[in-house]
């Protein structure tokens, strides 16, 4: 086990459990610099994802910030969507969805960074 | 300041709307089933829609993925697209980011939170769109 490797995990952990999709920084790190093959670093960042969200879930639960009356059908729809997924990323050539999914993500991505911030200026708060 | 943020997680006046989390966790579990990964882009945002807080959903997301990954990962496991072991030098630094990650989430801001969260759909987004 590398120090690269020790870094890019705990990246990789800390991005997951804020839920900011630290999949990515992973899979890229696997793709550029351990010279794997996309399909591969898909499925050693799954994999590795488990144990990580599994504390991260723990420990948000003991805190209450996982809304449950959410989480219950959002996880099983999310199963059958990860059916549909992984049929389609065996199947299909999945160009058009990624390119759908890219641009939704560009919309949303600027809709984000420049929103008006929800606290009253001038609050306790400073910046 | 503790007590406010507290306040503002629990929401006890917002009514939470199912629908959105279902069309989210279902369109994160494509997501994560194809890319293997980003499903919590897709998912975070609809369960804001649904009414939850921005921590909330950062955390609940996880909860999401979680179940999703398991399924994904033995999926791709029984495709051979990869071995169990290939995973395990990641692991010490994943565990230990992971404990990290949770101890700053109910730390960050939530406005903070919102623009480091656009920054990386940007990141993916250019990713998924470059040629």
């Amino acid at each position: 086990m590398s120090a690269a490797a020790l870094l890019a995990g705990f990246v990789s952990g800390a991005l997951g459990a804020l839920g900011l999709g630290g999949g990515s920084v992973l899979i890229l790190y696997l793709t550029l610099f351990a010279g794997m093959e996309q399909a591969q670093a898909q499925g050693i960042n799954l994999v590795f994802f488990v144990p990580c969200a599994l504390l991260a879930v723990i420990l948000y639960a003991r805190k209450g910030l996982i809304a449950c009356p959410l989480w219950l059908p959002a996880a099983l729809l999310g199963l059958a969507g990860a059916l549909i997924g992984s049929w389609l990323s065996g199947v299909i050539g999945s160009e058009l969805l990624q390119k759908l999914f890219g641009g939704l993500l560009l919309l949303f991505g600027i809709r984000e960074i420049f929103h008006r911030r929800s606290s009253p200026p001038g609050g306790k708060r400073s910046s | 300041m503790k007590a406010a943020a507290k306040a503002a997680d629990r929401r006890p006046g917002r009514k939470m709307k199912k629908s959105w989390a279902c069309f989210g966790g279902f369109a994160a579990g494509v997501i994560n089933g194809l890319l293997g990964a980003a499903g919590g882009l897709a998912v975070v945002p609809a369960l804001r829609k649904a009414g939850a807080s921005v921590r909330q959903s950062h955390a609940t997301s996880v909860a999401v993925i979680l179940p999703v990954s398991i399924l994904s990962a033995v999926l791709y496991l029984h495709g051979g697209r990869f071995s169990f072991s290939d995973a395990l030098p990641y692991l010490p630094g994943g565990v230990l980011g992971a404990a990290f990650g949770a101890w700053l989430l109910p730390k960050l801001p939530a406005d903070l939170l919102r623009r480091i969260f656009g920054g990386f759909m940007l990141w993916a987004a250019i990713r998924l769109l470059k040629p």
